[in-house]
């Protein structure tokens, strides 16, 4: 069915819960598996590095290496690991922005990898993005209500001037901003104002899966809280899936239900975020919690530095990719890959040493020891 | 600068008047560049009621230096320089505006399409390379050779050169504007690619756009001129300022107003576009005109 | 391999320390733009003391960084003016040195260390070379022994293989290297000052930790005292001595950095604090805690403010607050805080307990 036909629909905010309004074509293969909006299996991505004059391919920057998580409903999955791990690079092709090298990605139970063109439309409305730059991530040329609208038309569920108004305009009160703002254009909007504009954009079409990219990285600290704020009200509100991808490990602790720590295009770790925060098993991940300054003089901790760079993903470390920086590497982690295995229920982690069987070794400890 | 780079949200003045009084004090050479060609189009437009016959005739007052009854003075022929230079703005703005109307149409549609299109991108490109390789010169001369001279040919042999030079703009903000994330999330929420291309791409092209096309303009009334001077351009009985300047070359050592008056009306046609066009550059960048500092 | 440490935060020893060594008064830098006049610093005071660790905290456009700049007249005039103050650094007024002499201060009494450490180096120029520029300069030792102390410095930031480093150029580095390299450059002519803008919010966790650890260890070793530019109230907790909190181009608190983490005096430092999430909150509560919002965001600093420049977000605030700007006053030993509404602030904390 094309989307044009779908039958505009009231959006008072009351109205949006998932799965009122929502055409039946999307809806429609959840039937399996009712909770799981998000299943990401075996995912990769490798980008050709090219050189010389003919772009010779040299050589694979290995982003996205073989990683699975789900997302259900009402839940955030937080994405969480330093510059080049590929965590965005995971959320474009989430958003089947970049297309994957392999894996597949089934919105609602349907592999989006498969379809393209046209047949992805109905999937495009699931899943929406937050972005981290509010000042790129928003045309200059267009006005926050044009903005806003602009999802709404392209599903033909506008309703024309009056109810497309009425819509933006329900959209900006639940996100913060005021009516008179609509006919604003993005540079008069201050870096706060300019993200809520742009939640409301991924709201308008009512999606499952909500891809948040940093949202908040870019904003002033007084405001972040805002940021965040909305985006768990939200959350509850429409029981959105949110991936939540960001460098700050206690922003990602702050707003999400469980967390994969990334760390050179693979997930070291994955669990609920309790268990990751209070005993975490990946010594990467340890390193990780101790290397972010607590905002508090009365703790003076003992932490674990972790010396040298993150190799680069062209030509990843063999074995355990962490073997170069971890503290406790063995023989077997230079040459073996270790698999993410569930070594206790809901708790992940890829590490020779918490493989079941292995003998416990309190991490912790040892690290104080050499100090 | 690290402080002032905060996002202030600034009040503009109200109503309409404000407003405009408002940009002419902030961008001054904008309104001064659109005064003067405004004013350079009303000579155009209004010519048969601002001088006489330029073409007329009249060996008894051959070579007159300037005076109350021939402002500008007389040329070998006995025509009224004034009149001339005046019937000239006509042919200088035509082509001027004409050549940075066309090329700039032309090019954004090609650029449009190569910066977007990965496959057309290759092809196209070669051709412009090709077709920059000719020189703009010797690609005129030998259009007017083959179809007589005109002022249609000359707009002609001079947008031809032109358009790759537009295209290789349009398509470089098309590759840039493309990755920003803006465009990302118009995919992201479902936009069809002509929607992408009309609303999101073209709109951030506009103001590249419009500052190269003024100085297209510069150049192409610059290129006329150069063309009928070298007698490749309009026919040599059409008041140019080229064909004027050619005339008067033989007789400027003793005779210069003939070649001064005209001269001077081209340099000041070209200084002025050339003023509004880095006038324009300046307000229509928004990365200039919001941040400061 | 990995090492554990703890952040030494001591005033180095043998320093004098309580002698100040930069004493900043009424400082006061506006920007002359298209738009109007940008108060970008109103009247901002503070010292440092010898082998002190101070940090200026306050989100971006508070004037942090303009007064740093300032203080070593890095920035442009125009649009920049520096309408009043005096930077005193060992008698001197550095604002009024001619250009020769205050060249001569930076990057050899005075040294700092920007954000991006990719921008702030050369990328033409071998790191050798950019090293041993400034030690030619300002020590006039001959470029043999200006190379040696490179590469000294360079083992000294604790990069591997410096002699070779040398010869390598900024983009052979990864990011942590490179500000490892800026430090080198900042610290090559033994400083008495070193001034650090936002050092590592480029860098990633694990980096910055390495970076923090190695620019207080330095500071241990080489006695030099340093203000610490950042925004991140994590990084100030856990190195910073003392701190002076900005807002809006003025300064609004300065305390000792328990005493401000403990009993914040200004309503906008207690904001910032709860507005940002902390590690481990869930384990100590139980639930996940709603963070602490400030509403509104920084004022525009072209219209000039009459009373608190944070009076229109705050909680507090009274008609006195938006009409008569708040002196900064001692309101425990060494504790200050701009703020009408202070008794109001400390009644709450106490109060709900």
């Amino acid at each position: 069915m094309a989307p044009s036909d779908m039958a505009p629909s009231d959006m008072a905010p009351s109205d949006m819960a998932p799965g009122d309004m929502t055409p039946a074509t999307a809806r429609a293969a959840t039937n399996g598996d009712a909770e799981t909006v998000l299943e990401v299996q075996d995912l990769k991505k490798f980008f050709p590095v090219k050189r010389g004059l003919l772009s010779s391919t040299v050589g694979q920057v290995y982003a996205v290496d073989g990683v699975s998580f789900t997302i259900r409903r009402g839940e955030t999955l937080g994405l969480v690991g330093e510059s080049g791990c590929g965590k965005t690079t995971i959320g474009k092709l989430v958003m089947r922005l970049l297309e994957p090298t392999a894996g597949v990605v089934k919105i609602l139970g349907t592999d989006i990898t498969a379809v393209s063109g046209r047949g992805l439309r109905p999937y495009r409305r699931e899943m929406q993005m937050v972005f981290q730059d509010p000042y790129s991530s928003l045309n200059p040329r267009m006005s926050a209500g044009a903005i806003v609208r602009e999802p709404l038309k392209n599903y033909g569920l506008d309703g024309g001037s009056i109810g497309g108004e009425k819509q933006a305009e329900a959209l900006f009160a639940r996100v913060g901003l005021k009516r008179e703002h609509m006919a604003k254009y993005p540079h008069e909007f201050s870096g706060g104002q300019r993200q809520r504009l742009g939640i409301a954009r991924a709201l308008a079409l009512n999606p499952s899966l909500i891809v948040a990219d940093e949202p908040v990285s870019a904003l002033d600290v007084s405001v972040q809280a805002q940021v965040i704020n909305l985006l768990m009200d939200l959350q509850v509100e429409y029981r959105l899936a949110f991936l939540f991808i960001s460098h700050d490990l206690a922003v990602v602790e702050h707003i999400s239900h469980r967390v994969a720590v990334m760390y050179l295009g693979k997930i070291v770790e994955l669990t609920d975020k309790r268990t990751l925060f209070t005993t975490p098993l990946h010594p990467y991940t340890e390193a990780l919690l101790a290397a972010v300054p607590v905002p508090d003089p009365e703790i003076s901790r003992q932490r674990l530095i972790l010396e040298g760079d993150v190799p680069s993903p062209i030509n990843p470390p063999s074995g355990c990719r962490f073997h170069t920086r971890c503290p406790y590497a063995v023989e077997r982690c230079r040459h073996e890959e270790p698999p993410l295995i569930e070594v206790q229920p809901g708790h992940a982690v890829a590490c020779h040493l918490r493989e079941v069987g292995a003998p416990p070794i309190k991490l912790e400890k040892r690290a104080s020891a050499t100090a | 600068m690290v402080a002032t780079s905060t996002e202030f949200v600034i009040e503009r003045p109200q109503g309409w008047l404000g407003r405009v009084l408002e940009f002419a004090r902030r961008n001054p050479t904008v309104v001064i560049g659109t005064s003067i060609l405004a004013l350079m189009a009303a000579v155009a437009v209004f010519a048969p009621w601002l001088a006489t016959d330029p073409l007329f005739i009249n060996p008894i007052d051959r070579l007159k230096p300037p005076s109350k009854e021939f402002w500008f003075g007389t040329d070998h022929l006995g025509r009224d320089v004034y009149a001339r230079t005046v019937f000239g703005t006509r042919i200088s703005l035509t082509v001027g505006l004409a050549v940075a109307t066309f090329s700039t149409a032309i090019g954004l549609a090609i650029g449009l399409v190569a910066g977007y299109i990965r496959i057309v991108d290759a092809i196209v490109m070669r051709i412009m390379d090709g077709l920059m390789a000719i020189p703009g010169i010797l690609f005129a001369i030998a259009l007017m050779a083959l179809f007589g001279s005109s002022v249609q040919n000359v707009i002609i042999a001079i947008t031809v050169p032109e358009v790759p030079r537009v295209v290789r703009l349009v398509r470089a903000v098309v590759l840039t504007i493309r990755e920003q994330p803006f465009v990302e999330a118009a995919v992201a929420s479902g936009t069809r690619l002509p929607r992408i291309l009309v609303r999101h791409i073209l709109p951030n092209i506009f103001a590249p756009l419009i500052v190269q096309a003024t100085y297209v303009c510069a150049s192409a009334v610059i290129v006329e001129a150069l063309l009928s001077f070298l007698g490749a351009g309009t026919p040599p009985e059409v008041p140019s300022w080229g064909n004027m300047m050619a005339d008067g070359r033989v007789y400027f050592q003793i005779k210069p107003w003939i070649l001064l008056f005209p001269g001077i009306c081209l340099a000041l046609m070209v200084l002025t576009v050339n003023v509004l066009g880095d006038g324009l550059r300046d307000t229509l960048d928004p990365r200039i005109a919001r941040r400061m500092g | 391999m990995a090492e554990a440490a703890t952040f030494e935060r001591a005033p180095t020893p043998g320093a004098e320390p309580g002698r100040p060594i930069l004493e900043v008064d009424d400082l006061r830098v506006h920007f002359y733009t298209r738009d109007g006049i940008v108060r970008a610093v109103e009247g901002v005071s503070f010292t440092l003391n010898r082998g002190e660790t101070l940090g200026i905290v306050g989100e971006s456009g508070c004037g942090k960084s303009v007064t740093a700049m300032s203080m070593l007249q890095l920035l442009p005039q125009p649009p920049a003016k520096i309408e009043s103050g005096t930077v005193l650094f060992e008698g001197r007024d550095l604002l009024t040195l001619s250009d020769r002499k205050i060249r001569n201060v930076r990057g050899n009494e005075i040294s700092m260390i920007f954000q991006e450490p990719m921008t702030s180096l050369n990328p033409v120029l071998t790191i050798g070379l950019q090293i041993t520029e400034s030690i030619v300069l300002h020590q006039g030792l001959s470029k043999k022994a200006a190379n040696q102390r490179a590469a000294e410095m360079l083992e000294l930031v604790r990069i591997p293989d410096p002699k070779q480093r040398l010869g390598e150029y900024p983009h052979q580095l990864s990011g942590g290297m490179r500000q490892r390299v800026m430090i080198a450059m900042a610290l090559s002519c033994n400083p008495k000052v070193l001034i650090a803008d936002e050092p590592t919010t480029a860098l990633d966790v694990t980096i910055q930790a390495q970076i923090l650890n190695l620019m207080l260890e330095l500071k241990k070793d080489l006695g030099a005292a340093i203000i610490l530019i950042t925004h991140d109230l994590g990084v100030i907790a856990e190195t910073a001595e003392r701190v002076v909190v900005m807002y809006a181009g003025r300064k609004v608190e300065e305390a000792k950095v328990k005493d401000l983490f403990s009993r914040p005096l200004h309503p906008y430092t207690h904001g910032l604090m709860g507005s940002i999430p902390r590690l481990n909150e869930v384990v100590e509560e139980g639930a996940t805690r709603r963070l602490q919002e400030i509403e509104g965001t920084v004022p525009s600093l072209i219209e000039p403010i009459p009373g608190c420049a944070f009076a229109p977000r705050c909680t507090f605030a009274t008609a006195r607050c938006h009409r008569e700007a708040p002196p900064l006053e001692q309101h425990r030993p060494d504790h200050w805080a701009a703020c009408w509404e202070t008794e109001r602030l400390e009644a709450l904390r106490h109060g709900p307990e």
